[in-house]
């Protein structure tokens, strides 16, 4: 590798010829600020934060996106850089609504950060330009009023997610990040995914609050309130009371949840298990029988919704199974309010989850079973710990509590779902026992581990060629999608997460303040799990006693009449 | 929506003419605007999402997204034409079509709007109607101008 | 004392797009010797005229073209710069409208030069007229034999295609004009890379303006030498001037480089009328400098304007009188540049928004010396920090008028307008 010499504030560092001035001061341990800036997405230079002096070159340099060369001398906070970064925050500041106290993202906020560290004190400006009001009619909130123009969700929406569904427009004083026509996100394709809610460094982008809803069906007495937890809440919730990421904090999380008055406090990694038995038992009919292939996973809503605007000839290909989340609804309100002796209308379904695409699944139309919606309420991981602060827990030092039973026992297979490759590698684990009629000992799929954007994989299971992919992040989905269609590739079986990652990387995960670390954040909370699986003495889900006593007394086998009825559902073209 | 479609397939349906494509489409719709609906077309057949689309139409000031008079009359109030006494050639007009800048006259004829330099300083302070450049203006000239306009429209409809 | 005639010599005297008549006029003569000299002996030729960019960055077009001719991949393209924008500027508009073959010659050649099959003419969407007479031009040269296949039996074959802007004045940025060719919103690009090297479809792209270009063929027709010989010792050729504002005979006028600035506007132009002083000359359009007559002796060249801490830009020249408010006039330039900012980076999103504000201040009553004093810190951190040359060249005015004006800004702040231009709301009349 080329490398080039150059001057940082004195001191000589070494750097390979493609780094950006950003980069080679890291190695001398100079944090330049930035705010626009997003490695490998949005490397645009528009914010202007991050402006360097570069010795003989006229006027300010942005340190993101320029390039070092032989002999470079830079200055990253002589007076008139830390002058200019100050001039620039008070005209971001002019156009933000300063409403810090009120803000969700208080004392987690880039802007905010970077107006301490640089002495920003009182913003010398009245005006304010007109960027819209709040718009609160879908599961994600855009306050444009708060919105830096930084394009980081922008860049998301589009690279990432391949959605599009926001990006400038107008210009001058007048420029937005905007939907077309200012319309409700809900008017257009958007998937819910709440990515760029996690990007934006302000509090521009949240989810919509149902906290309060959450509290009142508590404080119901009435109600029989019950809450499932999903299994990338797990591992990340602990970040919130400042634990590491990829701690396991399932024991606190629940004693938390009864001390905020939940009558029961069940498990979605239960419903995992429930899955993998329906949608391992549709793989072996659709491969058996003719059926449409590949199948194709449910349980990522953000991904539905994305098949569903954007890939109408896939819409059979997609598993009939409707996701964990909605499965552990149903039940709740069938077998469990049955055992319980509870009216069914009585019980409230509460979950928790890293995602914001779950508050869309809950509400779509068709995810009811006698008139009953599964779900009732959908909070994320944020939410939650904030109900938990709320109420004055302090969850770092509570003690551990397990899960009710019924629906709280689970295996090391619903644990993976919330990292990407889990839902792929738990149904191999059953179809492969299943097929061979043995308990395998060989359980690890690490072939279709990993963080890359598509996996495939070919599975040899009782000498039956398994051909396998495994997609995160919309953007891979299409390119995999198109791949099908053309005819290039073709599969078996295909597991989709809408998220980077899969759920342990969210839309309704904590927020990573620290962009620049949020690789390393998502691959402790993947471990995070991982390691519960390995710890599990049960790792396969048809192994769930629970799952076992539930299809004995109530369901006969997966993909009985009565499954269907209860834990199946169909899609849209939209 | 013929039109759009034969507009359409004249740029062989090129992400590239977008702009092109826009301009042509405006001028057909007799309001000076693009229609929703048109947009959605485009943003359909050119394969771009619809963000994209109306960030390209809202960033260029020759483009509305919503109906304009039929024709659209610009003050211009750069420099040049502002010391030349553009801001009486505003007044006057306001007061010709009883209209203020940014509006449009009840019969939609016209539309009053500010513009940037449109390279007629060596006849400041003029106006732009349409395509149409006037220059060296005083209250009898814009007058006549804006008589010549209501005219032509009542000949163009016998 | 309008006596160079380069580039303006067929104009009015031609029918605009007529072939027949630019030949008939002695055009198409510098292609015609240009396709029997060598590449390199032409870029030779256009070093030694000394010909600077005309679109106001004067960059030497002959190091440009000798650059882009280095270049080994392709395709290339040749663009024309005709987004003309740049407030008090309307001398493009002269050529395209009078003499369009003039620049379809210049790209030709350049075509020729660099290989070049596809060339775009970029013109402003308020030229609408014009553009149809450019297309006219092209259409009929192609007729000629002058465009299109096989151009004068050399095998070059060349198009050119007319693109039209939609009202954005940041699309004559070059990197935000190839952004528009290709249907984008114009907002410029991060350079590295350059133009030249990744341009147009990401391709190497020689991009000029329509004056450039248009001196081309004089230049290979009559020799650098000749052209140079027009100008000053760093100047060469002649330049379309564009005299506007409180000046009796405005209008364009081609002048070689050395006439000051005191020549054109007086005996040229006719001086100020109606019995009123000159106060200041706005140079180079809204984006230039603002500065009082002391500085009209100043000759027409980059290097001597570039002493003086002024730069020539598109060649407007735009004269105020004294019956004008400094301030007021610092808030009309400012309120261009809040409109017709891409919106991309904070400085001159923001920045020129703040101008604005703190101008509209001191010209209602409501100024105050630290509304001053910010004006000059905002103006120079736009000036260093912003992304492009729009931003960083958008507080140019305010930072000139503060410069000579100082005095005045500071009455505006105690309420007073001695030109009465502003109302002041009743402040400073106690």
């Amino acid at each position: 590798m080329e490398m080039i010499n150059i001057k940082i504030d004195g001191l000589d560092v070494s750097v390979p010829k493609s780094a950006t001035i950003l980069q080679a001061a890291r190695q001398l341990q100079i944090e330049i600020p930035t705010l626009c800036y997003m490695k490998g997405l949005n490397e645009v230079g528009s914010c202007r934060i991050c402006v360097v002096e570069v010795e003989g070159w006229r006027g300010l340099h942005p340190a993101c996106v320029t390039k070092v060369s032989e002999g470079l001398s830079v200055k990253t906070s002589s007076s008139t850089v830390r002058e200019s970064r100050k001039n620039i925050l008070e005209l971001i500041m002019a156009n933000h609504d300063r409403e810090c106290l009120s803000c969700p993202r208080n004392q987690n906020c880039e802007l905010q950060k970077l107006c301490n560290e640089m002495g920003v004190e009182a913003v010398p400006y009245e005006k304010r330009a007109d960027r819209g009001t709040i718009d609160k009619s879908s599961y994600i909130v855009r306050d444009p009023g708060k919105c830096v123009l930084c394009g980081r969700c922008a860049a998301v929406c589009s690279d990432i997610q391949n959605v599009g569904v926001i990006n400038y427009a107008h210009r001058g004083a007048h420029t937005s990040v905007t939907t077309p026509y200012g319309d409700s996100l809900s008017e257009h394709s958007c998937i819910n995914c709440g990515q760029c809610i996690k990007i934006c460094p302000v509090g521009a982008l949240q989810e919509r609050d149902d906290t309060g809803k959450v509290w009142n069906a508590v404080e119901d007495n009435e109600l029989h309130v019950v809450v499932q937890t999903a299994p990338a809440v797990r591992v990340a919730l602990g970040e919130e009371f400042g634990m590491q990421p990829g701690t396991d904090v399932e024991g606190k999380m629940v004693t938390a949840l009864k001390r905020l008055g939940f009558d029961r406090v069940f498990d979605t990694n239960f419903s995992a298990d429930l899955t993998i038995m329906e949608e391992g038992t549709e793989l072996l009919n659709r491969l058996n029988n003719g059926g449409r292939l590949p199948l194709i996973t449910s349980c990522s809503p953000g991904w539905i919704k994305f098949c569903e605007h954007n890939y109408h000839d896939f819409i059979d290909n997609l598993s009939s199974c409707k996701s964990p989340q909605q499965m552990f609804g149903a039940v709740a309100k069938s077998y469990y309010a049955h055992k319980a002796g509870i009216d069914a209308k009585k019980v409230f379904v509460v979950s928790v989850m890293p995602c914001t695409a779950k508050k869309f699944e809950a509400d779509r139309e068709e995810l009811k079973v006698d008139g009953l919606r599964d779900v009732d309420a959908v909070i994320t991981t944020r939410e939650l710990a904030k109900m938990i602060k709320q109420s004055g827990i302090q969850f770092a030092e509570l003690p551990d509590s397990g899960f009710d039973s019924l629906m709280g026992v689970s295996t090391g297979a619903g644990a993976i779902f919330g990292n990407t490759g889990g839902v792929m590698e738990a149904a191999l684990r059953t179809v492969a026992d299943l097929l061979t009629a043995k308990d395998l000992n060989d359980i690890e799929y690490t072939s279709v581990r990993g963080m890359e954007g598509i996996r495939e994989a070919n599975v040899v299971i009782n000498g039956m060629d398994l051909r396998v992919a495994v997609v995160n992040g919309t953007a891979n989905a299409s390119k995999l999608l198109d791949k099908i269609r053309s005819g290039e590739a073709a599969y078996h079986f295909i597991e989709v997460m809408a998220c980077p990652g899969g759920c342990v990387n969210g839309g309704g995960q904590p927020i990573i303040m620290d962009k620049s670390a949020a690789e390393e954040v998502k691959r402790m909370r993947i471990e995070g799990i991982y390691g519960i699986d390995r710890d599990r003495e049960l790792r396969k889900s048809h192994k769930n006693p629970e799952i076992k006593e539930m299809y004995e007394e109530y369901m006969d086998n997966p993909g009985s009449h009565k499954a269907h009825q209860l834990l199946h559902t169909h899609y849209v073209k939209r | 929506m013929e039109k759009v479609r034969e507009v359409l397939s004249r740029y062989g349906n090129q992400k590239e003419s977008l702009i092109q494509i826009m301009l042509e489409l405006q001028q057909l719709s007799g309001n000076n605007y693009l229609p929703a609906e048109w947009v959605a077309a485009v943003s359909e057949a050119l394969q771009m999402p619809l963000s994209k689309v109306y960030g390209v139409i809202t960033f260029y000031a020759m483009f509305n997204t919503s109906p304009k008079g039929k024709f659209i009359v610009e003050v211009c109030k750069s420099g040049p034409c502002h010391v030349s006494g553009a801001e009486n050639v505003l007044c006057m007009l306001e007061e010709e079509l009883g209209i203020k800048a940014g509006e449009t006259t009840c019969d939609g004829i016209f539309t009053l709007q500010l513009s940037s330099c449109f390279g007629a300083c060596d006849i400041a302070p003029a106006i732009k109607v349409g395509e149409s450049v006037y220059g060296n203006l005083t209250r009898e000239k814009l007058k006549d101008i804006i008589v010549s306009y209501r005219e032509g429209l009542k000949y163009a409809k016998c | 004392m309008q006596s160079a005639k380069v580039l303006s010599a067929r104009f009015g005297a031609i029918k605009p797009d007529s072939v027949e008549e630019y030949v008939a006029a002695g055009g198409y003569e510098g292609l015609k010797k240009a396709v029997g000299m060598q590449p390199e002996d032409i870029i030779e030729e256009i070093k030694k005229a000394n010909l600077f960019g005309r679109g106001g960055a004067a960059y030497p077009t002959g190091i440009k073209w000798e650059q882009a001719y280095a270049i080994k991949k392709g395709p290339k393209y040749m663009v024309c710069n005709a987004d003309e924008g740049e407030p008090g500027t309307f001398k493009d508009k002269h050529i395209l409208a009078e003499d369009p073959l003039e620049l379809i010659e210049g790209m030709t050649i350049g075509a020729f030069i660099m290989g070049s099959n596809e060339g775009y003419i970029y013109i402003r969407g308020e030229y609408a007229a014009i553009q149809r007479t450019v297309k006219s031009a092209i259409e009929n040269a192609k007729k000629a034999g002058y465009l299109g296949e096989n151009i004068l039996g050399t095998g070059l074959d060349f198009d050119i295609k007319v693109i039209s802007g939609a009202g954005a004045y940041v699309c004559g940025e070059n990197t935000a004009l190839v952004e528009s060719i290709e249907g984008k919103t114009g907002r410029p690009r991060q350079k590295p890379p350059y133009i030249k090297n990744c341009g147009l479809y990401m391709m190497p792209t020689i991009l000029n303006n329509v004056e450039t270009y248009s001196c081309i063929p004089w230049i290979v027709k009559e020799g650098g030498d000749s052209f140079s010989s027009m100008g000053t010792e760093f100047s060469g050729g002649t330049k379309l001037m564009c005299l506007s504002g409180n000046v009796a005979n405005r209008g364009v006028y081609e002048v070689p480089f050395g006439t000051t600035l005191r020549e054109l506007i007086y005996d040229m132009g006719g001086g100020i009328p109606d019995g009123r002083k000159l106060k200041f000359v706005h140079l180079g359009g809204s984006s230039g400098a603002c500065f009082p007559e002391s500085l009209l002796d100043t000759a027409i060249c980059y290097n001597t304007l570039k002493k003086s801490g002024l730069s020539l830009g598109s060649g407007a020249v735009l004269v105020v009188d004294d019956s004008h408010c400094a301030v007021d006039y610092a808030k009309i330039v400012m309120e261009f540049f809040e409109e017709e900012s891409c919106g991309k980076c904070t400085p001159c999103r923001e920045g020129n928004q703040r101008l604005v504000e703190l101008l509209e201040r001191l010209t209602t009553g409501k100024g105050t010396l630290d509304d001053i004093e910010r004006l000059k810190s905002l103006s120079q951190t736009m000036k260093t920090t912003s992304f492009c040359g729009l931003g960083q060249s958008a507080p140019t005015a305010v930072i000139t008028l503060l410069k000579y004006f100082e005095e005045e800004f500071k009455a505006h702040a105690a309420g007073q307008c001695e030109n009465g231009k502003c109302n002041m709301h009743g402040k400073g009349a106690e």
